[in-house]
């Protein structure tokens, strides 16, 4: 019996929105009184982080502080319209509705702007701290929250702008099966370390390496929450976790954290990235989406180190102990089946 | 069995209750006192994300029938908060990412006080061993125990400040 090292290698190439495209994402941008900049979607923050980074990319796109941005999301019933949030698509769908809403606004502003301020639009310019200003006139500006006020109550107007971004569907040419399935693609590349007990058919997860190529990242921090809460849950699905151990049969369905295997703070291996920034060309500031691939590089990575570590070629998930235990015991017996062979024929030659 | 009074001291202030037997300290703090900060993730001790002190000590509060911590003091993540700002802890966790979703974050915060006022200094070990009844989905759990080194640093340097 003995602890068996291995180290294996997977690498990913993973789509950005839905497959095929199809997918569209709305969003509606109105100034208040007080000059905030309201961004109605209807995508869902699960706790990635898409309200900050949006709120990041609105407030960059509108030229104002991102105190100033409030984002208002998701009430399906009175939000613009949204596919979800799924595929990673929400930063670079999202964003980019954003972008456009945040365009319209923008010039809504700058017509008051330019009468308030007495100047011609070529002339004015957000210093993202909330002002417009006059070119070569440093003395001549007006806060955003002073023109947002000046549009409602001396000029009766609206400040507001309206966004969308959809990718066509592709049609699949049915000759050829030709088709343009994304927008953009994210790319990782990870290498797993791992060590089995050949004695009680347990994996223990040593580290989880990753290069990950995103895009432009608007929150490097979010990206890399993405990536080390990606591995976790990639080791989770390759070594724990599974919804029906005899499906389709659902009577020995797990029912509670006690049956519902998943690896806690203790089995954490060590966890390390690299990000490499090859922006995309139409996502909101060159993004691609760093989502589900988090959690899918992993996976592969760590069977394959299994693999290395022990010569088992194991093609189901999770690779649970027993399925360790089986697949060292099928190959002994093939390996004294085979040596009895030999035995045999040397015998009797 | 009819329902009973029950006293206990709540982040400092005396409170009562009216409780039938066997209810759970969970859900007086979350349903009777609207104290939301107590999660509630499984109701069965799997979860930790319910988790209060009780008399300093970390204790899954789904677990806990009210009646037995009559009289002791019970802390929740809101005693926590101070009226200005954020606790060192719940900083840390700010700093380094600590949370996505939050659904973990108030047990994981209250845990990590007490290990913290028990042992200023905590291995990396003694830090994981703190979080054996805490489920994380989110994080890989790597940015909370880098969070309580990271509150555990900046305390020690407080401390070593001259005044
Ligand atoms: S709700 Fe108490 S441990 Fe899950
Ligand atoms: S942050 Fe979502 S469960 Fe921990």
């Amino acid at each position: 019996m003995a602890k068996l090292r291995g180290t294996g290698m997977s690498a990913v190439n993973y789509p950005t929105g839905m497959n095929l495209g199809g997918d569209p994402s709305q969003a509606l941008i109105h100034a208040t009184t007080s000059g905030s900049f309201v961004v109605s979607l209807s995508a869902t923050d699960l706790g990635q982080g898409l309200r900050t980074v949006i709120g990041q990319i609105a407030a960059e796109a509108l030229g104002v502080r991102m105190e100033d941005v409030v984002i208002d999301t998701a009430d399906t019933d009175t939000g613009p319209h949204d596919m979800g949030t799924f595929a990673s698509r929400a930063t670079h769908r999202v964003g980019n509705a954003v972008m456009a809403a945040a365009q319209e606004a923008r010039e809504a502003l700058l017509d008051v702007a330019e009468d308030e301020l007495e100047a011609a639009r070529s002339d004015l310019e957000f210093d993202g701290q909330g002002n417009i200003l006059v070119r070569g006139a440093p003395d001549r500006s007006l806060k955003v929250a002073d023109i947002a006020a000046a549009a409602q109550f001396k000029y009766g107007k609206t400040i507001a702008g309206r966004g969308v971004y959809m990718k066509p569907r592709s049609p699949v040419d049915p000759e050829t099966g030709a088709m343009d399935p994304d927008s953009t693609e994210a790319h990782a590349c990870t290498v797993a370390e791992v060590e089995v007990d050949t004695e009680t058919g347990e994996v223990t997860v040593l580290s989880i390496r990753s290069a990950y190529e995103v895009g432009r990242q608007i929150n490097p921090a979010l990206v890399k929450g993405q990536i080390v809460g990606g591995a976790w849950m990639g080791m989770s699905h390759a070594l724990y976790e599974t919804t029906a151990p005899y499906y389709p049969d659902p009577d020995h369905n797990p029912k509670d954290f006690s049956e519902y295997l998943m690896p806690g703070a203790y089995e954490m291996p060590e966890i390390d990235c690299v990000v490499l920034e090859y922006p995309s060309s139409n996502g909101p500031y060159g993004v691609k989406g760093v989502g589900e691939m988090t959690a899918n590089a992993p996976i592969p990575a760590i069977v394959n180190a299994i693999y290395h570590a022990t010569g088992l070629r194991i093609d189901e998930l999770p690779v649970t102990p027993e399925l360790i235990l089986r697949g060292l015991d099928a190959k002994e017996r093939a390996a004294s089946v085979a040596s009895a062979a030999d035995t045999t024929a040397t015998t009797g030659s | 069995m009819g329902s009973k009074i029950i006293t206990f001291v709540l982040g400092g202030r005396e409170v009562e209750v009216m409780v039938k037997p066997m209810t759970t300290l969970q859900a007086v703090l979350r349903y009777q006192l609207g104290y939301t900060a107590v999660k509630e993730g499984c109701r069965q001790g799997g979860c930790g994300s319910c988790t209060v002190l009780v008399e300093g000590e970390p204790m899954m509060s789904c677990l806990l029938p009210v009646e037995d911590v009559a009289g002791m003091h019970v802390t929740t993540l809101e005693a926590i908060t101070p009226a200005d700002g954020l606790d060192r802890v719940q900083q840390a966790f700010l700093e380094h990412g600590a949370f996505q979703c939050g659904y973990c974050t108030p047990g994981m915060i209250v845990v990590s006080k007490a290990l913290l006022g028990h042992n200023p200094r905590p291995t990396r070990q003694e830090i994981v061993d703190a979080f054996a009844g805490n489920i994380c989905r989110c994080t890989g759990y790597e940015p909370i125990i880098a969070a309580v080194e990271g509150a555990a640093r900046a305390s020690a340097s407080k401390a070593a400040q001259p005044g």
